[in-house]
């Protein structure tokens, strides 16, 4: 008796209602993927299609959330402008896309003129990191880690706007790339090309990505100014290069899947793009571990799939209508409830004050 | 001239006057121990000495090149390597990579590979564990690891910064030992202590830091005798 009344007077009101709260969800999780696959609505093939699209939707995720992930890992700081760094590779490469088109070069050489997007969406985006950390970052480090946060959000505004300068304020749309707009078929399951190339592609920078910090000098330095940077000065490393690098890298990442989402999600190219991006993004750093670059990859394929399947899967045997619509806020509701349960992510460090 | 001339050097944290015009020099193949209680001003001695903070007043002559404004990242490159205090090793990689970064500016591979089989020749409990992981290792493990990897950057001045702290007497020994080995294969070492016993058993002089100034310095024997010396510091009536 007197054991359970201690092991009670430790737990506080806030403790009760937080598990109280992983009851439910858990619990509506259920009832509503009970509710959906005993409705018999929806075939196994239906779920395998939507798995395979949210997987190439989550792999674009992955790739910008790579850019928060490494800049977390060595200045301990997010980048709240990254989204805008996708958005400024995404939104200049369009006009050249459409160029391309307009001459034929587009559907000739698909893939050559794809590479080259690829090439100068990413030299793009990759400048404006870089000038980022050089006027907006770098004269901060040693300040409150508040003071950056607010710079990024400013920085932020500061590019949409002056994006919306060069190339005005209306939407813009990737071509059709004919090579990638068939279809094929595996069993039961239509593919659509496109979702295999944009996965594909995304695969192959992320394992690009993986050598570099794993095999390199560079990747091992950076390593290094992640654990400690007066040591790693001490070992002759020069920790400014480090960092204009590491958001190099993430720029260059970032640029790419600008032109990447451009084959998969042609439509709604414009100076706000990188907002909803940029956040599902960060959700897919947190919830795989902000800092741990497997885990901003995981975490950017993990919420696609999640967003891609949920609103069938759960939202629909809830009863809940127009579910389809709610993907965004399937997102923000997991980067909320990461961060209440398991603010390390699935395989990182905590996002907190340590080492700070 | 001496290899290493620390003249009249102040530092600061902020508004925190730490060097109050600190003066010292290494001759080339001595072990010189500096000494003092905590708090005295050792570890940011060192720091200035390698770049990591910059001297407000003074300057910091090595092999006759003024060091007072060249940034950390160069000093290994021109042949000085620290032990840090607390060894500062990289936690999350494996040993032989802790290995490698201190020797990040060379280019030499076979030099390179020499002077691993000597490091592993002199802690071979380093040899053994080169693919684990440096946070795994036990204490006097970290240690011998940071000394070891900033031996494979091929020092002319070697500074350490409390390298026997928090270990067992066995440990200590040994530490104490390698450093004398390590000095006579032609390292120059200056070395930071609070175990001042031992430090100034291994050095040829020694310095007396307290509050941020040089109180006292002469060979190493006359400090051991110095009845100031022996009351603060050796714990001796
Ligand atoms: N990062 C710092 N910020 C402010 N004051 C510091 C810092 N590091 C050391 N100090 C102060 O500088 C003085 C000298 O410290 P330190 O060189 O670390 O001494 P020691 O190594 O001899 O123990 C102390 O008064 C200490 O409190
Ligand atoms: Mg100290």
């Amino acid at each position: 008796m007197e054991d359970l009344r201690r092991r009670l007077d430790g737990v506080s009101w806030v403790d009760l209602f937080l598990w109280g709260l992983r009851i439910v969800i858990i619990l509506l999780i259920a009832v509503g993927a009970f509710n959906t696959l005993t409705s018999g609505k929806y075939t196994i093939t239906t779920w395998i299609s939507l798995s395979i699209s949210g997987l190439a939707q989550g792999s674009i995720y992955a790739l910008i959330a790579l850019g928060y992930t490494l800049v977390y890992g060595i200045l301990l700081m997010i980048n709240f402008a990254h989204g805008e760094v996708f958005m400024s590779g995404a939104f200049t490469t369009v006009f050249i896309a459409n160029y391309f088109n307009q001459t034929g070069f587009l559907n000739t050489y698909p893939l050559l003129a794809i590479l080259i997007l690829m090439v100068i969406a990413a030299l793009v985006s990759m400048s404006v990191a870089v000038l980022l950390e050089r006027i907006a970052y770098r004269p901060l480090r040693g300040a409150p880690r508040l003071v950056p946060l607010i710079t990024a959000i400013g920085a932020s505004f500061f590019l949409q706007y002056s994006f919306r300068g060069f190339y005005g304020s209306g939407f813009q749309t990737y071509p059709t790339v004919t090579a990638l707009s068939g279809t094929f078929t595996v069993g039961k399951v239509t593919i659509p090309v496109v979702q295999v190339v944009v996965f594909f592609a995304a695969i192959a920078l992320m394992s690009g990505l993986y050598w570099l910090v794993e095999r390199t000098k560079m990747g091992k330095s950076m390593r290094a100014v992640s654990e400690d940077k007066e040591v790693a000065a001490l070992m002759g490393i020069d920790i400014n290069r480090v960092i204009v690098f590491t958001f190099a890298i993430g720029g260059l990442l970032a640029g790419a899947a600008g032109v990447i989402n451009g084959l998969y999600r042609p439509q709604g190219v414009y100076f706000f793009m990188g907002f909803i991006p940029g956040i599902k993004a960060f959700t897919s750093a947190v919830l795989g571990g902000i800092g741990s670059v497997p885990g901003a990859m995981l975490g950017g394929l993990f919420l696609g799939v999640i967003e891609s399947i949920g609103p069938n899967l759960v939202l629909e045997g809830l009863g809940i209508d127009g579910a389809n619509q709610l993907k965004d806020a399937i997102a923000f509701t997991m980067l909320v409830l990461v961060l209440i349960f398991r603010p390390q992510g699935i395989l990182g460090e905590r996002l907190s004050e340590k080492k700070a | 001239m001496a290899l290493l001339e620390v003249n009249d050097i102040h530092a600061y944290y902020g508004n925190i006057h730490a060097l109050k015009g600190v003066s010292l020099t290494v001759e080339k193949g001595e072990i010189v121990s500096l000494i003092g209680g905590n708090g005295a001003g050792k570890t940011t001695t060192l720091r200035t000495i390698c770049g990591l903070l910059h001297p407000r007043g003074g300057n910091i002559q090595f092999d006759g090149e003024d060091l007072s404004r060249i940034p950390a990242h160069h000093l290994v490159g021109k042949g000085i390597a620290m032990v840090p205090e607390g060894r500062g090793i990289f936690a999350k990689l494996t040993v032989l990579a802790n290995l490698e970064l201190g020797a990040y500016t060379r280019n030499d591979k076979e030099g390179i590979n020499e002077d691993l089989e000597k490091v592993f020749h002199l802690f071979p409990r380093l040899a053994e564990r080169r693919t684990q992981v440096a946070g795994t290792l036990s204490g006097g493990e970290q240690q011998m690891l940071a000394m070891g990897r900033a031996m494979m950057s091929r020092p002319r001045l070697l500074l350490m910064d409390e390298p026997s702290m928090g270990l067992a007497p066995v440990l200590v020994d040994l530490i104490f030992a390698t450093i004398t080995d390590i000095n006579k294969t032609g390292t120059t070492i200056l070395l930071v202590e609070q175990n001042a016993h031992k430090a100034l058993q291994v050095a040829s002089r020694g310095y007396v830091l307290q509050t941020g100034e040089i109180r006292l310095s002469d060979t190493a024997v006359a400090l051991q005798n110095n009845a100031e010396v022996r009351n603060l510091y050796l714990g001796i009536e």
